[in-house]
């Protein structure tokens, strides 16, 4: 898709309007779940997929006279999310209100932070498909409640609400207008995803609604000020996310080349029609009236707890990117693929634990991935261990198996289970390393080729072909290097 | 001792663990009167099943040598406290017929030490008031009316309910709840002791919320000592309340030593307000001689932000109450009117379950958090309350406790202000200081206007410091000698 755009060939991020090029401006909001058996302010449970209204405290149901109470785990999931984007953390923040109206917000206000949040200014590094790098600004992560569910279309008179997610703890995570394609976007939202599920503050799981994002996309020509945004909202796939964006850009670029200007509104993807919608004007706006919730007392930490948490973040992409490169001697391509997903790292670490990296890096990035891909699977159904992958490429070590007989090893592995030394020794697959058995298999060759022999001594390259026939009179089990020496020493070259 | 009811709170729990009487003759009694007396419209729930199945629980214990704080002690609730299966409307349409099934951590308190539940007392609808007269079930009338007069008066507001059951001996005590002054005000005006804690003493869980940052619940008793009996047990740490203090709650009943020899009174001049009755100036005159005569040392201290402080509260307030009201929106309890959408629902159901004057701090509230006023009002009001605490702060330096009339007067006649609420506002003039810093504060009797209506004094303290409270407290009790009686003209 990359190698379609213009950005890939010309290595600018614009897009062409008629009147000329223009620049897209992205910004993005991304609603997090927190990762926490119980929600924000209340001991309600946040399962997913419960019977309808049936994880509602009286908190959440905004019964007369509840409170809400902090839920510190909470607290150390966005504090710890915090860390790992590199943020500010602000051990003085602020609970506000934001007031609205609607039947699935049961207080009539959600708890939110406003002016300050628990968490400020971040970076998020993005790994581009060029080998660049880009850095995408993080302007701050707040936590506030989730609201219910409406549902509209399952009776003809009446709307039904569902409080189940109500209450449930959000973490906005908002970055700077630092986006300047869908492509960029697209990476943001996976890298963003990659570093939550680093830490385990948030399953990512944009199917299930943990993780949606609000795009806010301008267009400007190149140099000038930052034009009109438009914020989509609601977004739960990287997919729409990018062709939303590529949309929205160029009804924009549309709209200002035919003489129009650009109103703020809200808007919502029709993914159906893959247009965007108006949902309300700048004017039908809600005044939030936010202020500071008097329930709640500002939110203090000490530094000795967050700098408890700094010490437990486990290692992170980034991090660990660089540590396959510089320790392991993998490629930044290999590292990057590995590193992406927490499971697939730690898949290949595990491999690579006491074993050559490139090595390892090559089993797991080639020959796993793919029957992975082959078989729609994820690695952690993958029906060969990491355990059992290395000692796989333990045998191709100490010379037991070839690299070739490796692979036939491997594809019995992953389709009917077992150990490699055990599938080894049941079919017979040992190298033959013997070098007595495989001379006399040398010299039949020899006997039988005669003028092919003769060939060597002007042609080395001829010795190939000698290599195969032996391979193949073996079934290929006979140890490649001690061929090649023994041949070498009998014909030469 | 003519009459159970006629006891103070202190005397009843002596009674009853010397078995003069029981608890259930102490329940039945009081059901009695309060079936006697409706014609007040005090009481808005009267659970007299409930009364005699928790009064015949407390002379198990009384019997069993097992008698907690307050056993066998009849109390009415003011109806802002959810009652588990009682019905708790807090004085609004829009909550008739709601019957929470959960019980507020004060009330809840109060039946762990052995109190009985008699049923829940009128008040200002959403507590936004300060004469009764905004609740839908109508206003209560004060037990008290001017000598020769057969006009009805306001027992004040919001704990209306609360005070003229005391007042008129249905009760012993009666829970309250004071957000500008709810409690001292007519705890003032119907001749009985109010107690305002330090903000954060008692737990506000299961209390209908009007302004959290303001709203505290306290006693209403005939004595200072039967209010510090009461308060012991209905304060306390309570972790659903991220506001509540983590404190020990102190004996107050044995603060009351009696002596005040030493102790700083201040006596801020920003209370001479203009146009101040003389009655009142007097009966403030007359609580620093007594102070004085007893060995306190009477000292001047300047609140200069006083005058901002009634103008703050009015934005303060409405806009948390207007954010608190939001959940009454027809959708999943109380009053549902129905429309052709959602937003018809909102507004026909809330037009037609908030008064007046629920409406109007909801408008005012909403205003003064918009955007482009939030700064003129909300925050220039919070602003003027730190100004406000640091007042008192540096009063503190000087003086111990501070005293200053509790009302700028006595009780006035049903309708009298109802249709001018800044007139209606100026009620809180003395009391809304202390919750917008905080403090706790009480209003004792001192004495009665020419027209044989009862006055009040208040005492200001510092933070958690109501033992200096009930101890002054109690010497301006016991110099008054408030003797004066309603006559009995409801029964």
């Amino acid at each position: 898709m990359t190698t379609k755009s213009p950005e890939a060939t010309t290595g600018q991020k614009l897009i062409q309007g008629v009147t000329g090029p223009w620049e897209i401006v992205i910004g993005l909001e991304v609603h997090a779940q927190v990762s926490s058996n119980s929600k924000l302010f209340s001991g309600a449970a946040t399962e997913f997929g419960a019977a309808p209204n049936s994880q509602v405290s009286l908190v959440d149901a905004a019964m007369p006279g509840m409170l809400p109470v902090i839920n510190k785990y909470c607290v150390e999931q966005a504090v710890r999310t915090g860390l790992g984007l590199e943020a500010q953390i602000n051990n003085y923040s602020v609970f506000d209100r934001k007031n609205y109206f609607y039947p699935d917000l049961p207080q009539g206000y959600q708890i939110s932070q406003y002016l300050q949040p628990i968490v400020g200014e971040g970076t998020v590094l993005l790994d581009m498909p060029d080998g660049k790098t880009v850095e995408i600004g993080i302007e701050r992560l707040h936590l506030e409640q989730d609201a219910g569910k409406s549902i509209h279309d399952m009776h003809p008179q009446h709307s039904l609400v569902d409080l189940n997610r109500s209450g449930v703890a959000l973490m906005e995570i908002v970055s700077k207008p630092d986006i300047r394609s869908s492509e960029e976007a697209g990476l943001y939202v996976t890298k963003l995803r990659s570093i939550l599920r680093y830490l385990g503050t948030c399953d990512g799981n944009m199917e299930q609604g943990s993780m949606r994002a609000d795009v806010n996309v301008s267009v400007r020509r190149p140099g000038e000020e930052l034009g009109t945004r438009c914020e989509i909202k609601n977004m739960n796939s990287i997919r729409f996310i990018r062709a939303a964006i590529e949309y929205e850009a160029r009804r924009q670029v549309d709209v200002i080349e035919e003489g129009g200007t650009i109103t703020q509104e809200t808007l919502l993807y029709d993914t159906a029609n893959g247009v965007t919608r108006s949902m309300r004007s700048k004017e039908e706006a809600h005044d939030y009236r936010y202020f500071p919730d008097p329930d709640l007392l500002p939110l203090e930490l000490d530094q000795s707890w967050v700098d408890e948490i700094r010490l437990s973040l486990p290692e992170l992409p980034d991090q660990k990117k660089k540590r396959f490169i510089d320790d392991l001697g993998l490629s930044p391509y290999d590292a990057s693929v590995l590193v992406a997903d927490r499971e697939r790292a730690a898949y290949f670490e595990t491999v690579a634990e006491g074993r050559d990296g490139k090595l390892a890096s090559n089993w797991v990035t080639s020959d796993l991935f793919g029957a992975l891909k082959k078989s729609n699977l994820d690695v952690t159904e993958s029906p060969v261990s990491a355990e059992a992958l290395g000692r796989l490429i333990d045998l191709i070590s100490d010379n037991t198996i070839s690299g070739k007989i490796a692979k036939q090893v491997f594809e019995i592995m992953f389709a009917e289970g077992g150990e490699a030394a055990d599938i080894v020794e049941a079919r017979g697959l040992r190298q033959v390393t013997d070098s007595g058995a495989i001379e006399a298999v040398v010299d039949d060759i020899i006997a039988a080729n005669p003028e092919k022999a003769a060939e060597v001594a002007t042609k080395p390259k001829a010795l190939g072909w000698f290599v195969g026939q032996v391979m193949k009179a073996t079934q290929g089990k006979a140890n490649p290097q001690a061929v090649n020496e023994i041949l070498k020493k009998k014909l030469g070259g | 001792m003519s009459q159970l009811t006629d006891m103070t709170l202190a005397q009843m729990r002596d009674g009853l663990r010397a078995k003069t009487f029981s608890a259930h003759d102490l329940a039945e009694a009081h059901l009695t009167e309060m079936e006697a007396s409706r014609i007040l419209n005090a009481f808005l729930v009267e659970t007299g099943d409930k009364a005699l199945a928790m009064a015949r629980e407390s002379d198990k214990h009384l019997e069993a040598g097992t008698a907690r704080p307050l056993e066998g002690i009849p109390l009415g609730i003011k109806d802002l406290f959810c009652v588990k299966d009682v019905p708790t409307t807090a004085g609004s349409h829009i909550l008739e017929g709601f019957s929470p099934p959960y019980e507020s951590t004060v009330t809840q308190n109060l039946w762990h030490d052995g109190a009985v539940c008699l049923g829940k007392l009128n008040m200002d609808e959403f507590a936004m008031g300060s004469s009764n007269e905004t609740s839908y079930f109508g206003p209560v009338k004060n037990p008290w009316r001017r000598a020769g007069s057969n006009q009805d008066l306001v027992p004040g507001g919001s704990s209306g309910g609360s005070a003229a059951a005391v007042a008129a001996k249905l009760v012993p005590g009666a829970t309250g709840t004071d957000t500008g002054g709810s409690i001292r005000q007519p705890a003032a005006v119907t001749g009985i002791v109010g107690v305002k804690p330090t903000y954060g003493r008692c737990s506000r869980w299961g209390v209908v919320a009007f302004a959290s940052s303001l709203d505290q619940a306290g006693p209403l008793a005939r004595t200072v000592q039967d209010c510090a009996i009461m308060l012991k047990s209905m304060a306390g740490h309570d972790p659903k309340d991220s506001t509540s203090l983590k404190v020990d709650v102190p004996d107050f009943e044995a603060a009351m030593t009696g002596d005040v020899k030493g102790l700083r009174i201040g006596v801020p001049k920003e209370y001479r307000v203009d146009n101040m009755p003389e009655e009142i100036d007097a009966l403030w005159q007359q609580g620093i001689e007594w102070l004085k005569a007893a060995g306190a040392e009477i000292v001047d201290v300047t609140l200069p932000h006083t005058k901002y402080a009634l103008p703050a509260y009015y934005i303060v307030a409405p806009a948390e109450a207007s954010s608190n009201l939001a959940r009454y929106d027809g959708v999943r309890y109380g009053l549902r009117e129905a429309g052709t959408d959602i937003t018809e629902l909102y507004e026909n159901s809330r037009a037609a379950g908030f008064g007046h004057e629920v409406q109007r701090r909801v408008m005012i509230g909403t205003y003064v958090l918009s955007a482009g006023y939030y700064d003129a009002y909300y925050l220039q009001a919070q602003k003027v309350r730190t100004l406000i605490k640091r007042d008192f702060d540096e009063a503190w330096a000087t003086c111990d406790a501070i005293l200053t009339p509790t009302t700028p007067g006595p009780a006035f006649a049903i309708g009298e202000k109802a249709d001018d609420p800044l007139e209606m506002y100026l009620n809180d003039i003395f009391t809304v200081t202390a919750n917008m810093s905080g403090l706790p504060a009480i209003s004792i009797p001192g004495g009665v206007t020419k027209d044989g209506l009862p006055l009040g004094l208040q005492l200001i303290g510092k933070a958690l410091d109501e033992e200096t409270l009930f101890r002054v407290g109690g010497v301006i009790e016991e110099a008054a000698q408030f003797t004066a009686q309603p006559d009995v003209w409801w029964r």
